[in-house]
């Protein structure tokens, strides 16, 4: 039952985009609340960046909800000179959630909606 | 006693959302007692920009260009049914609107219908154009060269003041999104302006209701992680706001989608930066204490909003012509598609320098994670990606010069004959830009207006 499986965040939480001018927000939310405090251990503000640095992202602001329960990532300069200037065919950045939920994690095959063998 | 409940529900979340989104929505309405309301938010950033340049050249136009499609089919049975309508539809012509409205009004048998009209979120025609470039953008950009339009986020004070006046429909050109659900209950519950944790509540009802469906399980569907039933038919949101600012959200009855404590939550945090300081002209929103609990099907109580005096100042999004996007795509797919569609890229590349122009470029490999993807395309440099396959060559361009990025596009046309092998499906496009850049304006600056379209 405890055993430790190594997923994308896409397995264990869901998320959505939204932007304004040259940042955008994304957020997390684990599907089994309990998995809450793994997250807030596993998906940092540095590991975030990381992601996001080959966009020119320069800094990222995690937010904490504890009731939802759910994180706010606020990321800058994610967009290429933003919604203005972007020329990518996703102007407005909706599609990265899901670059964030390509990350991955460790935790209890049970926050895992399909936990590998 | 149900004068203790307002029921208002949503019939677009965008100025391109459905048209036949709003009917189900008041339907279910008219079955409910008590004070109801049926929004449409139908005006992004860019669209009153546009807007305001199509009023240049007819000044009949420059609202909503979907405005009947989202009126005429609920008009009638909303008046019939005492449904009152608010909507920032007027765009960069709210009167304009309002008297459009009042001719459909005629004929579709509901013609004495009260058509308020909000103005005054239009600052430019106020305070010049040397008045708006006075300020600092927030941004900390230059403003462009050719100033369109400068609006102002109006609040809910003057839509509550329109209903107060006998409104059936309120009509506002630029106002925040929650501004439309919270008008109405200001006028319904008579919460004071500075009763901030009623008006916490009701800009949440008015955050999560703004984007339509969202809330309701559309932009969520994810199958096998996020299933959701009949995507198609997909039913709008209904808040259910109690003068306590207590809160439910449900949808239109018979339709499809769900509303789930997972569909409440994404919305929730949608376009949100500090969770504890949603900006708003009525109050400052903190949502960092907020929970959601599933009372019923496609029944969620979301509770815990609280709220912090007022901002000094309003935000106010500035427009400027932003010139050209040109965009232009071809096709490779088969074996060998991957190599074949990279020489392409490396095609178009050699005969960009060969034009001479310092335009902004990017092009893109559609297919391997393009949009996720730098403009210098490291991610795709960084994994591996099937050799055959389907995938499409993009170039994008960016210039004043219309001409410039007609030009580019050309580029891509010419691969027909001049390219690698096989290339087919050519697409190209130049689309108009806008640029926009957001400016505080003091209070005092801002004078708004209620009147009414007149009966003819």
């Amino acid at each position: 039952m405890d055993r430790t499986v190594t997923v994308r965040l896409h397995e264990v939480a869901h998320a959505r985009t939204g932007d304004k001018g040259n940042r955008v927000n994304v957020s997390l939310i684990p599907y089994v609340e309990e998995a809450y405090p793994l997250l807030l251990e596993q998906v940092t503000e540095k590991k975030v960046l990381a992601l996001y640095q080959h966009k020119g992202a320069s800094g990222v602001t995690r937010y904490e909800l504890p009731n939802l329960p759910a994180m706010n990532f606020v990321i800058d300069d994610a967009l290429e000179g933003g919604v203005n200037s972007s020329l990518n065919l996703d102007m407005h950045g909706k599609t990265l959630s899901y670059l964030l939920l390509t990350m991955e994690v460790e935790v209890p095959a049970k926050f895992a909606l399909h936990p590998p063998d | 006693m149900s004068k203790d409940t307002v029921y208002i529900g949503c019939g677009a979340g965008f100025s391109g959302d459905r048209f036949d989104a709003a009917g189900p929505v008041v339907e279910t309405l008219a079955r409910r007692d008590g004070p109801r309301y049926l929004i449409f938010e139908a005006l992004a950033e860019r669209t009153l920009a546009i807007a305001q340049k199509i009023k240049m050249l007819d000044p009949d136009t420059g609202y909503s260009p979907f405005l009947e499609e989202y009126v005429r089919p609920i008009l009638k049975r909303a008046s019939d049914t005492g449904v009152r309508i608010v909507s920032n539809f007027g765009a960069a012509n709210p009167s304009a609107a309002a008297r459009k409205i009042m001719e459909i009004a005629r004929e579709v048998g509901c013609p004495d219908i009260k058509v308020a009209v909000i103005s005054g979120d239009d600052i430019l025609s106020v305070m010049g154009e040397d008045g708006i470039r006075a300020h600092d953008t927030i941004e900390g950009l230059e403003m462009g060269e050719d100033l369109v339009a400068a609006n102002v986020y109006l609040g809910a004070e003057p839509i509550r003041d329109a209903l107060a006046a006998g409104a059936d429909v309120v009509v506002v050109g630029r106002c925040t999104d929650p501004a439309l659900v919270l008008g109405p209950l200001l006028h319904e519950f008579g919460w004071a302006l500075d009763d901030w944790q009623k008006l916490a509540c009701g800009t949440l009802a008015g955050h999560l209701l703004e984007c339509g469906a969202q809330v309701t399980g559309s932009y969520f569907a994810d199958p096998g992680y996020k299933d959701v039933p009949n995507l198609a038919q997909v039913g709008y949101p209904i808040a259910e706001v109690g003068r306590d600012g207590s809160l439910i959200v449900t949808k239109a009855e018979g339709t499809g989608g769900m509303v789930s404590a997972r569909t409440v939550k994404e919305q929730m945090l949608y376009e949100i930066h500090d969770p504890s300081a949603y900006l708003t002209p009525d109050v400052i929103l903190d949502i960092t204490g907020v929970s959601v609990e599933e009372i019923g099907p496609d029944r969620v109580r979301v509770v815990g909003a609280a709220g912090k005096p007022r901002p000094e100042t309003l935000k106010a999004t500035v427009s400027f012509d932003g010139g050209w996007l040109g965009e232009a795509e071809i096709s490779y797919a088969g074996p060998n598609a991957l190599a074949r569609a990279e020489l392409a890229v490396n095609v178009l590349k050699e005969r960009c320098s060969m034009l001479g122009t310092n335009s902004p470029l990017r092009f893109d490999i559609i297919g391997t994670l393009s949009t996720h993807d730098g403009v210098d395309g490291a991610l795709r440099a960084s994994r591996e990606f099937s050799g055959d396959g389907d995938y499409r060559v993009r170039v994008a361009s960016q210039s004043f010069d219309k001409e410039t990025v007609k030009r580019i596009n050309f580029e891509v046309l010419a691969l027909y004959c001049a390219g690698p092998a096989g290339g087919g499906g050519v697409r190209q496009d130049v689309t108009g830009q806008v640029h926009t850049a957001s400016i505080l304006v003091d209070r005092d600056r801002v004078h708004t207006n209620v009147s009414f379209a007149e009966h003819v």
